[in-house]
Formats: structure tokens, sequence, C-alpha cells
């Protein structure tokens, strides 16, 4: 695994852990232990997200580069082996 | 609305490409159990729904199953990749590439194109919701059936991910189900129809979750 592959692995992790907390929550919104994990996935996410944009580039247009140069459209599209 | 997030839910890295095995996954894109017809079941049914949180729960899951769509076509895409003439005529991947080159087309593995009809909208939220747990386990079995044909463990990778999704989905839905039920007269479920003959379960389950 090179690095990009790491730090996009470590984003897909946690917004897995996210996602499937999210469809939990969606019927259990009471459950006091799923909406802690979310929040402790959340800060870690933030920080794997962080990491990827700074090295390799937008993951969401928000993140896009509008001081030198509109880079979202840089680098492999995610259905690309390279991507992966 | 929604906005792209640019990777796949679960990576996809296929090194040997195999038309025959595109073809066959391609089902479960433009199949009658396939990820598009999933998405816009939920994304269309959401609206009819008694309750915030089973309106979210559709909209949640059916947002999951574009992701799923994403994941289907990058594996047809690196399946057909650097194809000789050859690989082209083996095993009857000529009859899809006449019409559609290797570009990605929403088909049954049989070659029936995708068509609304694989799913409904009933209006109904018992109606729309067995329709979705069937629809889970339909899916899933599909996904066996794959695996079952699949040889190559970078396509067999994905695959397995998509299966176990298929599965959580279906206990969410069973969830949603009891969730409705709670609500109804436990006397006769079918008494009148929470969607559309009343407002009166409209409000939140979770009335103070609301404010």
């Amino acid at each position: 695994m090179n690095r990009r592959e790491e730090l996009m692995q470590a984003v897909r992790k946690y917004d897995f852990a996210l996602y499937d907390l999210m469809l939990y929550l969606d019927t259990h919104p009471r459950c006091p232990q799923g909406r802690r994990l979310f929040a402790e996935y959340k800060a870690k996410r933030k920080a794997a997200v962080k990491a990827y944009v700074a090295e390799f580039g937008p993951i969401n247009a928000l993140q896009a580069d509008t001081e030198t140069r509109w880079d979202w459209g840089c680098g492999p599209q995610p259905w690309e082996k390279e991507a992966n | 609305m929604w906005m792209y997030e640019k990777k796949l839910q679960y990576p996809v890295k296929i090194r040997r490409p195999d038309p025959k095995m595109a073809q066959i996954i391609m089902s479960q894109l433009g199949g009658p159990d396939g990820e598009l017809g999933a998405s816009l079941r939920y994304l269309s049914q959401r609206y009819s729904m008694p309750t915030n949180e089973i309106r979210g729960l559709l909209t949640d899951i059916g947002t999951e199953e574009l992701a799923h769509m994403e994941m289907i076509s990058a594996i047809i895409y690196q399946l057909t990749r650097d194809l000789s003439e050859a690989d082209i005529k083996k095993n009857g991947f000529d009859t899809y590439f006449v019409d559609h080159t290797t570009g990605v087309y929403p088909v049954a593995a049989s070659g029936v194109p995708f068509t609304a009809a694989y799913f409904q909208s009933k209006g109904d939220a018992f109606a729309d919701l067995t329709e979705d747990l069937a629809a889970e386990q339909k899916a899933r079995a599909t996904y066996d059936n794959i695996l079952r044909l699949a040889d190559d463990p970078d396509v067999i990778d994905p695959i397995r991910y998509l299966r176990q999704r298929e599965v959580v989905h279906f206990q969410r839905f069973g969830e949603a189900m009891r969730m409705v039920q709670d609500n109804m007269d436990a006397r006769n479920f079918y008494a009148f129809n929470p969607s559309f003959d009343t407002k009166c379960s409209r409000k939140c389950c979770h009335k103070e979750m609301d404010t």
C-alpha cells in the first residue's frame, strides 16, 4: 500500500464506521453508546480527511484549492485502479 | 440534495480483466435486484413513510445504494480494461460490446436493460417495507450466486463487502417495520394506511428529539 492508499484507507475506515452507526442510530436514536461512538469516529475522521487532503487534494469540492488553481478535477477518478 | 465524495465506499482494485465476469456482475447494476433499482426504490418510497426516523432511514440507505452502484460500476469498468479482440469474442462479451463498446450501461446479465418495473412505490408503509426486506434478501442471494461463479480474490473481496451490507440493511428495515407496527393499533395493523388516511401517526416517534 502506498501513502495515498494508506491515507485514503484511513478515511474510508472511519467513514464506514460512521455510516454504519448512522443507520443504527436512525432506528435507535436514544442509544447513548451509539451517539458516543459516532462522536468519537467523527473526530477521527476529521483528522484523517485533513491528512489526505493536505497531500492528495480534495475529496469534496468544498476542499478544492481556490487560491492558485482549481484542483477538484485532478488525480485519478475513484473508479480507477490507481485511486484504490 | 447530494454532494459528491470523490472516493469509493470500499476499494476496488482488479488486476486481471475478465469481460465474462463483468457481464455477470452487471446484473447488480441494471438487473432486477441490483443497486440502481435499490437506490431508486428507497429514495422514491421515503416520501410516504409515516415517521421522520423511517424517512431518514430510507434516505440514508438509498444514498448508500448509490455508493454501491458506483462500486459495481468500478468493478465492471476495471474488468473490461485493455481487452483484445479475442477477449471480446470469448464467452459472449461480443453481444454487449456491439451496443456499448466498453461503456458502463445498466443491464441485467441476461441483456435485459434496466427498468423501473423492478421496484414499486406503493405509498403504504407495510407494503413498501415488506418489499424492501425482500429486496435486500434477493440482492444478498444474487451476491451469493456471484461468489459461486467468481474465482479472482480481487473481485471476491468487494463483492463480499457488498453482500454483507445487504444483511445490515435487512436488519435496519426489520427495525423500521417494527417501529411502524408500534405506532399502529396492535389489534389491526391494516385499519388505515398511515401514509395516506390520517395525520395521526405522522408525528415523530421521539417527539423530544425534534425540539
